[in-house]
């Protein structure tokens, strides 16, 4: 059904010909991928392949590394991401990492509502509070953190934790966002529920994702990239792409024969 | 197989937990010798230097040489107390801070952020350098750029300059260190969400890693409040309460200086010393408690 829907769909995000090099040892070769809108997209490949690297140049994070070179474009809605400022792409472009990240020196409503502090965006009382509701609701944590809204975020645990980063991440209402292997530092359960959130997210936002977990990328995403030794070795439907995959090194990679 | 059996049965216990016991011991009294300095001094300061503390002590100015002579000859405690010297020290000390604190802050970030460039390198060895010149020769220093050139005369601000230098590379190191230990994903979180540079710097790292900052600023000051040598230079010292910097002011280390030069004022050594000693025993124990909590 989704997968029907999504065909139609415009693409949000055109990467054209996107190639990064770390001191002119290529991490991402002429990746080129349109990711359409409201859909969960998996990045997958074995360690070192180049994933991580193409999920940061989204949003240009992976500009923090030193020496590093990109060549051709990304089109976020038809303008190149890196003709915009990264400050302004980065509030259209939420990102969850790895592991969870709270503020520690910040509350659960301040770690919600920090987009706009930090950047120093006027917002009245009222608004912010119901910015922090609605992000909070989004991950299914309001119920579990509405009397403790003033504790410090760092007493949650860890899954909780990663929900506030992704509350964080929406509070922005951002148009896509990006995860670095949101559960690998989860345990099963924390799991779960990040998995049942990103399927709920996707009505109103468009997800790129990072695993290492291929059974992950199964369950959840429309579509999977398959990435080798930098290079994107196939993209299509996830469906597709786990009952009928057309590269060798596709089939291989998710038989388990190698990453 | 028999020489392991032979080995195994050997019986070596008794001669290793004798040998156990006297490293023990060793270890022990060996601490013991370490930290009895600390005690014997802690108990002199406080066995001589209690019956000169009072409220006046601390809110009156230092009596001249007579007043002193004819308060021993009766045998009465000496009047008149120290508060030129505290408010001196006050005064000298947060005005050194003031200098310190945002060029040792900034200079810290700007080491943490260029790990391993050139000019970082060569900024953090320089600032290590600094660390080990002779607090006697950053008072000549001072003395010659600002009791010279700047207040035409022995002044408080020269005395905080040097100071200043003194407490510099503490910061500088303290700021870098800490910065270092807060996670790198914290940074990328605030960068992520848009965050310009300048303010991830100061509303996300600094805060976070504030009570290390603090740690730092207050180990520099521990180490600035009892320095003798430098104030000898530039703020000479002053019989009465200042609170004008251009002027020659009076610091607790430098009035312990003159009451040894006066054998009328020998009491006023020790409860100088006494207050001194406590108030830097307090920031270091305030700073360790802030240091226990970050960890």
């Amino acid at each position: 059904m989704t997968n029907t829907i999504a065909e139609v769909k415009k693409p949000i995000l055109s990467i054209n010909d996107l190639s990064i090099a770390y001191d002119k040892n290529y991490a991402v070769k002429n990746v080129s991928v349109e990711i359409k809108k409201n859909t969960v997209t998996a990045i997958m490949g074995p360690s070192g392949c180049g994933k991580s690297t193409l999920l940061r140049a989204l949003n240009r994070m992976h500009e923090l590394y030193e020496n590093i070179s990109t060549e051709g474009e990304v089109l976020l809605n038809d303008s190149n991401i890196y003709d915009m400022s990264p400050i302004k792409l980065r509030r259209h472009m939420g990102m969850v990492f790895q592991r969870p990240n709270p503020f520690p020196t910040m509350s659960i409503y301040d770690n919600v509502i920090a987009g706009y502090k930090l950047n120093g965006i006027r917002t009245k009382k009222k608004e912010r509070d119901e910015i922090v509701e609605r992000s909070l609701r989004d991950v299914a944590l309001w119920d579990e953190v509405k009397d403790s809204l003033y504790k410090k975020g760092t007493f949650l645990s860890g899954g909780q934790q990663q929900r506030l980063c992704i509350a964080r991440a929406l509070a922005f209402s951002p148009e896509v966002i990006l995860m670095d292997e949101p559960t690998s530092a989860l345990d099963p359960i924390a799991t779960s529920k990040v998995e049942d959130l990103l399927v709920k997210l996707k009505e109103n936002y468009t997800i790129v994702l990072v695993t290492h977990n291929m059974s992950q990328a199964a369950r959840i995403s429309d579509y999977s990239l398959f990435m080798y030794l930098g290079e994107l070795v196939e993209y299509g439907k996830t469906k597709n792409m786990f009952t009928n995959p057309i590269d060798p090194r596709t089939e291989e990679y998710l038989t388990g024969k190698f990453g | 197989m028999e020489s392991i059996q032979a080995l195994k049965n050997q019986d070596h216990s008794s001669g290793r937990l004798l040998k156990d016991k006297l490293v023990l011991i060793g270890v022990v009294i060996l601490s013991l010798v370490t930290i009895s300095p600390i005690m014997l001094i802690i108990f002199k300061l406080v066995m001589e230097g209690y019956r000169q503390i009072s409220l006046d002590f601390l809110i009156q100015n230092t009596p001249d040489t007579f007043e002193a002579m004819t308060a021993v000859a009766n045998g009465e405690k000496i009047p008149g107390g120290i508060a030129n010297g505290i408010v001196g020290t006050l005064v000298m000390v947060v005005l050194a801070a003031v200098i310190a604190i945002p060029v040792g802050v900034l200079t810290g970030i700007y080491l943490y952020e260029n790990q391993g460039k050139m000019m970082a390198n060569l900024t953090r060895n320089v600032s290590d350098i600094l660390q080990g010149v002779p607090s006697i020769v950053l008072g000549l220093i001072s003395y010659l750029w600002v009791v010279k050139h700047v207040t035409s005369g022995y002044s408080a601000l020269a005395g905080s300059v040097s100071l200043a230098i003194m407490m510099l590379p503490m910061i500088v190191r303290s700021t870098e260190e800490t910065l270092k230990m807060i996670p790198q994903t914290l940074k990328e979180a605030a960068l992520a969400l848009g965050v310009p540079y300048h303010k991830v710097i100061l509303r996300v790292l600094v805060p976070t890693g504030f009570s290390g900052l603090l740690t730092g600023i207050l180990l520099g000051i521990s180490r600035i409040l009892g320095e003798t040598a430098p104030l000898l230079l530039t703020a000479l010292g002053s019989s009465r309460i200042n609170l004008d910097i251009s002027e020659p002011t009076s610091a607790i280390p430098l009035l312990i200086w003159e009451f040894y030069n006066d054998p009328n004022m020998i009491d006023l050594i020790w409860s100088s010393s006494l207050l001194l000693m406590a108030i830097v025993l307090i920031l270091n124990i305030v700073s360790k408690q802030l240091a226990g909590k970050r960890n």
